[in-house]
């Protein structure tokens, strides 16, 4: 399984990225410019977190435009894997991968603490290796993870089960509609959220609750390939 | 031609930094300060002398890149 790990000028967590799928799967990953225009070699796209182009204007709006983003578009209708994290979220959602937007945190802060999560959704391919309902501890940080979607938007996320994370009850650290801490598409392939699961894969960092999303894209893929894929 | 847009969070939806400007000046003393809206400025010269054809694409600028209209407004005008 190969990964591609997008960069673009003002990414700041794209080697954590790239050092979680080695670290956590072992499986081949590459950095790709932002001026890529072929993303064919690739099985899971990851957009990391950061600034992009300083987030001028707003978070991602002109990340979205980058030549990359149009091969993201594709893998995305053809159901590869896409996580973005953070700045990814926020341009994944610029882009209209997933719905909604991000405001700035409801109480103005930017907020850096590890975070409890309550896995929503453990049927998607970034998530299986959870349990449903599960509480995992994955770190935020963020100015800009307020999620915000009108009324109907929300009903239909809520109903098709695409609320992925949630913060736990009573801790919901930038206002986000329903503590929604992360969605994935209606197919379920693309998956934006705000907390940093490649920052939680050791225990030296405080948790390593967030190796189970990169084993979980690993098993699905091998799933969808078939048992006889070794390494 | 010299166009002026702004871009405002939509009324419906939270804006901390108005908030969060409306209590400082509540704190100094301005007292009188009802809601508070922070919103976005940009200038933009337009090398073009078609009124009609620089509103239409104006519209085009903010709906892709200037606004994102699932949270914000945006208008604009045009001088010249």
């Amino acid at each position: 399984m190969k990964f591609a790990v997008l960069v673009f000028p003002g990414s700041n967590c794209d080697i954590d990225c790239y050092k979680a799928v080695e670290d956590t799967i072992g499986q081949e990953v590459d950095y790709v410019w932002h001026t890529a225009t072929d993303l064919s070699a690739y099985d899971a796209i990851l957009v990391p977190g950061g600034f992009s182009y300083g987030d001028y204007l707003r978070c991602g709006a002109i990340a979205r435009f980058a030549p990359v983003m149009s091969e993201v578009v594709k893998a995305a209708e053809q159901g590869k894997f896409i996580l973005g994290i953070c700045n990814g979220f926020q341009i994944l959602t610029e882009a209209g991968l997933l719905p909604g937007a991000l405001l700035r945190n409801s109480g103005m802060q930017f907020r850096c603490h590890s975070a409890l999560l309550e896995v929503v959704n453990n049927a998607t391919p970034f998530t299986n290796q959870f349990a449903k309902g599960e509480i995992v501890d994955i770190p935020i940080a963020h100015g800009e993870g307020n999620y915000y979607c009108d009324e109907e938007t929300l009903a239909k996320l809520e109903a098709n089960g695409q609320v992925v994370f949630r913060y736990k009850a009573g801790a919901n650290p930038n206002g986000s509609v329903n503590g929604i801490a992360g969605i994935c598409s209606e197919r379920g392939n693309v998956v934006g959220m705000m907390p940093h699961p490649e920052r939680a894969i050791d225990q030296l960092l405080g948790s390593e609750d967030g190796k189970r999303m990169f084993t979980s894209i690993l098993n699905a893929w091998r799933e969808r390939h078939g048992a006889a894929v070794n390494g | 031609m010299k166009a002026k847009v702004y871009v405002t969070i939509k009324q419906n939806v939270l804006d901390p930094q108005g908030s969060a400007v409306q209590g400082a000046l509540h704190s100094m003393g301005f007292g009188e300060v009802g809601r508070v809206r922070i919103g976005k400025y940009l200038e933009l010269e337009l090398e073009t002398s078609d009124r009609a054809e620089a509103e239409t694409r104006l519209k085009t600028m903010c709906e892709k890149l200037l606004a994102n209209t699932v949270v914000e407004d945006y208008r604009f005008e045009l001088e010249g």
